[in-house]
């Protein structure tokens, strides 16, 4: 199947955003555009099925409750979850890792714990542990970032060497693009004593994954990252973990009675469900995994490969840019730059006059920046829908900016 | 955007007119548009009557935030300080001449903000967007 084909499911890409000025989408790190399928399973949804979950004995609620929980099976299946109750329905990755951070984190690390995070993190796997730190007491290491943004496997070794409770990080750079070994970095952590807990916002949309294969306890990705609906994440974690720890939000749903004064926690999954949850976007998030499992995932990652190997020689070819990152055989389809004399907002704002949606700013995560002593930078990222001559405009775009600055 | 205004704007980015540091002060105030990571950082000096005698911005962004700082120092020199109170931001959007969007206005009014918390003697890191 080529790109073409993919591009004529997803009903945005038609769209002019000027006059006569076709979309040129390429911030899909941000969130990706939705298939048609997708749009569809939640407008059925709402037009057919809408009705809460659990305990209705009505035909509505019974069709919304199987819907719902359909959905948690698709997406145990996609990421070889061993059982669907180790699937926690989130509003997002960020509440995912602020789950962990919370309930695992207030239950089982105390004064002097250490967590282990890494230089290249968003901030939701930074902020989460910065408050635990606040409240309990506990200390906190971050892998260095070498300057091809890899992980230093020397200072992960010597953090590790401190008997880290917790080892948290990306699976990949929202910025840099790299790719982290995973499972190697796990299975370290594991010798060392400690548990694992991975954000896969950037990684599970574009790459197959496999949580047993990588052998974490903790897992946290984003639906609207992968073709899903905004409102939607996902905690995958170890059963024998999830059951060990107290509940994070307490409410409707999470509890399996309740008397004046006191409660007892619902059992698996439903423990972390509390409230009404996202029901749409969650049989929307299951109609995301079924378009992604028909292309296939080695498919939709081969096609990134190409285009990030293409877009980082075509940019690297423009006087004045730089990209951040390592070699294109080491990283995902996000390519971070930065312009000589231009600041990336103004680079941004020229693309976006020929259609072209780039990112600029810190992207989440300001350490990084401070890291390479850079305020911000532009950032194309791309999806199965990309395509080379996307990045041809690109490259026109910036062609323009090096004029309009005449730098 | 209007091209001549922008050329205007892209002029004073590259070659602004007021961009350095007054050490010694009397007024000095930064702050962050957080969104993209813009920073200005204001320094005023005034005579006894409270009249600025002398105003600098110094700090980094984009065109847009680092222009308007420019054009709103140049049009405080020898103003009271009573009356940079009053500065409005159609008057700093007067300036820069382009129409803006939400975003954007951020970074064109974060050097107004910043003016107008150092003269109303806000504390640091508490400057909020209602003074604009």
């Amino acid at each position: 199947m080529t790109p073409r084909n993919f591009r004529e499911d997803f009903p945005i890409l038609k769209r002019e955003v000027h006059p006569s000025v076709p979309l040129v989408y390429l911030d899909s790190a941000a969130t990706s555009q939705k298939p048609e399928t997708v749009l569809a399973a939640m407008d059925e949804y709402y037009r057919r099925n809408n009705a809460n979950i659990h305990r209705g004995v009505h035909v509505l609620a019974e069709e919304a409750t199987r819907a719902y929980e359909d959905a948690r099976e698709k997406i145990a299946r996609f990421i070889n979850a061993e059982k669907s109750r180790e699937i926690i329905y989130t509003r997002n990755t960020t509440e995912a890792i602020n789950l962990v951070a919370y309930s695992w984190g207030r239950a089982f690390l105390k004064k002097g714990d250490l967590v282990v995070l890494t230089e290249m993190e968003h901030h939701s796997n930074l902020v989460p542990w910065y408050i635990l730190a606040e409240q309990t007491g506990i200390e906190l290491a971050h892998v260095a970032v070498t300057g091809d943004g890899l992980l230093d496997p020397d200072d992960y070794a010597s953090k590790l060497a401190r008997f880290p409770k917790v080892v948290a990080f990306t699976h990949m750079s929202n910025v840099l693009g790299t790719i982290n070994p995973v499972a190697e970095m796990a299975a370290a952590a594991r010798k060392a004593g400690a548990i694992t807990l991975v954000d896969g916002a950037q990684a599970v949309p574009h790459m197959p994954v496999d949580v047993q294969a990588l052998g974490v306890d903790f897992y946290a990705f984003s639906g609207h990252k992968m073709c899903g609906p905004t409102g939607i994440g996902i905690l995958y974690g170890r059963e024998e973990l999830l059951k060990a720890m107290p509940p994070f939000l307490g409410g409707g749903d999470m509890i399996k009675r309740v008397e004046l004064g006191r409660f007892v926690a619902n059992e698996l999954p439903y423990k972390f469900e509390a409230g009404t949850p996202a029901i749409a976007e969650a049989i929307g998030l299951g109609a995301a995994v079924d378009y992604l499992s028909v292309i296939g995932m080695d498919v939709i990652h081969e096609h990134e490969k190409a285009l990030i190997h293409y877009a980082i020689d075509r940019l690297e070819e423009v006087p004045g840019v730089k990209v951040f990152g390592p070699s294109a055989d080491k990283k995902g389809g996000v390519a971070a730059f930065t312009f000589d004399g231009v600041h990336p907002h103004d680079v941004a704002e020229i693309l976006d006059r020929r259609g072209i949606a780039v990112r600029a700013g810190h992207h989440c995560a300001m350490p990084l920046h401070q890291k390479f002593d850079i305020p911000a930078t532009a950032r194309a990222s791309f999806y199965l829908y990309n395509e080379k001559a996307e990045i041809d405009l690109l490259i026109e775009g910036l062609y323009e900016v090096k004029k309009t600055f005449h730098s | 955007m209007d091209d001549l205004s922008r050329e205007v704007i892209i002029d004073r980015y590259q070659n602004p007119h007021h961009r350095g540091r007054l050490d010694p002060n009397d007024i000095a105030y930064e702050d962050d548009n957080p969104l993209c990571g813009d920073h200005i950082l204001i320094e005023l000096r005034v005579d006894k009557n409270e009249v600025v005698t002398e105003a600098t911005f110094d700090g980094h962004g984009c065109s847009i935030s680092q222009a308007s700082a420019d054009m709103l120092i140049e049009s405080v020199i020898g103003k009271p300080l009573e009356e940079l109170k009053n500065i409005k931001k159609e008057d700093v959007l007067e300036m820069l001449g382009i129409e803006l969007g939400p975003v954007r206005l951020k970074c064109a009014l974060l050097s107004l903000k910043v003016l107008k918390a150092g003269v109303y003697g806000i504390e640091p890191g508490q400057a909020s967007d209602e003074l604009v």
